[in-house]
């Protein structure tokens, strides 16, 4: 009897402790190496840029508006979100009317309403609410930038004008992403507390903060959107700037993928049997040109040599394969790509041709400087790749000064604009852009009238053509009409070589042979809610 | 020695203000802006203002200074620009993340720098001499970074023995108590021991061999004591020099390094200040910069006041 016992209470200990350990094994983890040094900020407005957003901000929120990211073949598209469906007035193009979705519930049980709409633009924009949080709002500056007003129409309908017609506020909208009033209120209205237990309506719910070290995140299984409702139960982001460490820990078996791992250790990658995933994304690798009073390149002729000298099949080489050559802007195949008429490629002939008749010569070299950092954020590989274009463009009659700097105050001096005293002498710019949307894509960079610093236009670029078609597609809102504008816009922008395009980045990853389901899309933004761990 | 205390502890005071001093000149004087980093691309003037204003970078740079000083003064360290926390609260857990490897980095520095320095001493001249100093160089001069990186491509990638990164699963803040802690330890701590190892090794073959050949070694001798107790005399004739030297590398592991941190991902001071300098997150900047300056005033200290302890004949002013 006694025996019977001792075993039976041995048998209940055993099973009271595998238990748990089978529900732990049982749980599906993906485990993401990021490059960033710190989590972002959790408490909807993410820091940290385009992998801030990628990793914390469409994970554990949504916007009005969300990027469909389920196709590879194509650039993602706007899908509705939090929004249903969306209209402009056409009398005034300035108001936009938002029918809500009904039913969504944030993390923490409350609903998404119109007046959490109003919440957390007031959040962003009024200065006087309680609410508002100067971190946040620093973040999403870009994105409310056009708003004039906005107001509730019924619990289901937000109403949003804007200070001039613009087209481009959609796109905006996928950045202002929505936090619960109600998660603010039950952290003592303190957004330092909301940090560590935020509440979004997104696929992904924070379970565990631990800053500079990783954020892990658990399933949302009420998600609104069951056909995103995450295959993996929990997802750990760690945070491991060091590219090396990052490959390192993918082939040791401590995490399932990695963020940019160096092209020189794809090779060894793919031997110990990972994938390595590509895809073209708005990216773009290029010198923004300045058109100042001294600035060589005013002169087109000079602006067409300096595309044509590059041998841009070498870089892409040089670079293991992880990037495409540029033929402008946007890479061919996108809706804005357009019908160009001056075709960029290596043709070294041709550019010295070009330098001739500008009247330089390798004997007698056009003398340019181009300000360039030695890392950054889309930076890619900067100081060798300069290297292999300074080497390029001396073939063809440029004598090419490189000034280094680090990346913050390469943004510094962007932000500041070609004309500004420190750019003085300096022709060129190497600042990797973006072009998710049509204002950072195509309209800041091209429009005279976006100049910095509240504009993109680093270099002063002015072409009454370019101003025109900008301005027709700012307040285009038919979308296949603005597409067409757009695409005139680059192909004018293209012909007349308005910057130096180089490559466009492959944003590749690392992952485990174990890994699943990931469709990596045409977007600085990716859906991890598929990807599972088998 | 309370009054040499109390004088030396009153000495770290300017120190630390000038340590911070020059820090906040160097971090303003540097290329860039303190708000560069968290400003959207086209931020506008007024937007620039706003942020400035918000973070008190409108005010003359002494004010800024200033302002800084009182509120640490109180005990506030101020607000990291990039995450919006309190840097108390991320420099307290960042240095007990460094402590915690620099106490695994000292022990294994130490036992191995005295031991095969004192090896090496007590047979001066010999193979094993030689060899111990061709260690003792090796140490000294093998870059961290590289030995860090080779060490995870041995032991990690291909071994597979040992994790490449991070504190494991329990971690930050955590002692590294559990198999996977100390796992998670191995390889960072070993290669920041490798240069306290190598220059303890040396100063204490040095030291040792030089008190060998002094006369009352070989009194001592001469009076019939075993070298057991020959030795314990070596030691503490030794010990003051060998303390000293210990003294330094104590703190500047307790310090941190920035690149065997990042290398490892290991949150401590180095990670934080590597992030911290990128971002031009510069409360970050200068409340980890003062908190390690104090430390390795106190360490310093105690270092001192232990050698005093030791050997009374070393007086202080």
């Amino acid at each position: 009897m006694k025996r019977q016992r001792f075993w039976g209470i041995l048998s209940a200990v055993a099973i009271a402790t595998l238990m748990p350990m089978h529900a732990a094994h049982a749980e599906k983890i993906l485990r993401v190496a990021t490059t960033l040094a710190d989590v972002p900020l959790t408490t909807g407005q993410p820091s940290q840029g385009g992998e801030g957003a990628r990793f914390i901000g469409i994970t554990i929120y949504d916007g009005l508006i969300n990027w469909d990211l389920s196709k590879e073949k194509e650039a993602a598209k706007l899908v509705p979100g939090l929004a249903e469906s969306w209209t402009v007035d056409l009398a005034t193009k300035t108001v936009w009317t938002f029918k809500l979705r009904p039913n969504v519930k944030f993390h923490d049980g409350s609903a998404f309403t119109a007046d959490a709409v109003v919440w957390n633009l007031d959040k962003l924009l009024k200065r006087e609410s309680p609410q508002f949080d100067q971190a946040q709002a620093t973040q999403g500056a870009t994105y409310v930038a056009p708003i004039a007003s906005y107001r509730k129409i019924d619990d289901m309908t937000v109403e949003i004008t804007t200070k001039a017609p613009d087209s481009v506020l959609p796109y905006l909208l996928t950045q202002v992403f929505m936090s619960s009033p109600v998660r603010w209120e039950e952290m003592g209205r303190d957004w330092a507390k909301v940090a560590s237990k935020p509440s979004g309506t997104g696929p992904w719910i924070l379970d565990k903060l631990v800053p500079r070290e990783r954020a892990e995140l658990v399933k949302n299984p009420n998600y609104w959107d069951p056909k995103r409702v995450p295959a993996s139960d929990r997802l750990v982001l760690m945070m491991m700037p060091d590219p090396t460490t990052r490959v390192a820990a993918l082939l040791s078996g401590q995490v399932d993928w990695v963020e940019a791992p160096p092209p020189d250790t794809v090779p060894r990658l793919k031997q110990s049997g990972m994938q390595i995933v590509t895809n073209v994304y708005p990216h773009i690798w290029p010198y923004q040109l300045s058109f100042t009073e001294d600035s060589p390149f005013k002169d087109i002729r000079v602006r067409k040599a300096a595309n044509l000298a590059i041998d841009r099949d070498g870089l892409v080489s040089f670079l293991g394969g992880l990037a495409v050559p540029a033929k402008g802007q946007v890479n061919e195949g996108h809706p804005w790509f357009g019908k160009p008429t001056f075709e960029i490629k290596y043709d070294p002939e041709e550019a010295k041709r070009l330098m001739a008749e500008a009247g330089y010569s390798q004997d007698k070299p056009l003398k340019v400087k181009f300000l360039v950092s030695t890392a950054g954020s889309g930076q890619m590989q900067p100081l060798p790749m300069n290297e292999f274009v300074q080497e390029n463009l001396r073939e063809v009659g440029f004598d090419v000064e490189i000034e280094v700097m680090e990346w913050e105050a390469l943004r510094a001096r962007r932000r500041a604009g070609a004309d500004a005293p420190e750019n003085k002498g300096g022709h060129g710019l190497n600042n990797s852009w973006g072009y998710w949307d049509p204002d950072i894509g195509l309209l800041g960079p091209a429009w005279s009238v976006m100049r910095p610093p509240s504009g993109y236009n680093w270099g002063g670029y002015k072409d009454a053509e370019a101003d025109k078609l900008a301005a027709q597609a700012k307040v285009e809102f038919d979308p296949e009409k603005q597409n067409d504008l757009l695409g005139q816009l680059h192909a004018r922008m293209v012909d007349q070589a308005m910057w130096i395009w180089v490559v466009h980045d492959l944003n590749p990853r690392a992952m485990s042979p174990k890994v699943k389901g990931f469709v990596q899309a045409q977007s600085w933004f990716q859906d991890l809610t598929p990807v599972h761990v088998d | 020695m309370l009054f040499y205390i109390l004088r030396r502890f009153l000495y770290t005071l300017p120190i630390a203000i000038g340590v911070s001093l020059v820090c906040f000149a160097l971090v303003h004087l540097a290329p860039g802006d303190p708000i560069s980093a968290i400003l959207p691309e086209n931020a506008s003037p007024q937007l620039i203002e706003e942020v400035k204003t918000a973070y008190g970078f409108d005010k003359p740079l002494p004010i800024q200074y200033l302002y800084w000083l009182g509120n640490v003064v109180s005990g506030d360290l101020g607000t990291s620009i990039m995450t919006r926390r309190a840097v108390l609260s991320e420099v307290i857990p960042a240095v007990g993340n460094t402590l915690i490897l620099a106490a695994c980095a000292v022990l294994i520095g130490f036992v191995v720098g005295i031991g095969l320095g004192t090896i090496a001493g007590y047979n001066s001249g010999s193979i094993l001499d030689k060899a111990v100093t061709a260690f003792a160089i090796t140490g000294v001069s093998v870059p961290h970074y590289w030995l860090g990186m080779v060490l995870i491509v041995l032991f990690s990638v291909n071994l597979g023995w040992l994790p490449a990164t991070g504190m494991g699963s329990l971690g930050s803040g955590e002692l590294p108590f559990t198999l996977d802690g100390l796992k998670h330890i191995i390889l960072p701590a070993m290669t920041l021991a490798v240069i306290p190892a190598g220059i303890i090794a040396r100063s204490v073959r040095a030291t040792v061999s030089e008190v060998r050949k002094q006369d009352f070694v070989q009194t001592l001798y001469a009076k019939g004591l075993t070298s057991r107790y020959v030795f314990v005399h070596v030691a503490k004739n030794a010990a003051p020099t060998v303390l000293a030297i210990m003294g330094l590398q104590l703190a500047q592991l307790l310090g941190g390094s920035i690149l065997v941190e990042t290398v490892f991902a290991w949150p401590g001071t180095g990670f934080l200040l590597n992030a911290a300098i990128f971002t031009r997150d510069l409360p970050i900047l200068q409340g980890t910069i003062l908190v390690l300056s104090i430390f390795f005033v106190v360490t310093n200290l105690a270092v001192d006041v232990l050698q005093m302890m030791l050997d009374p004949r070393v007086k202080r002013v």
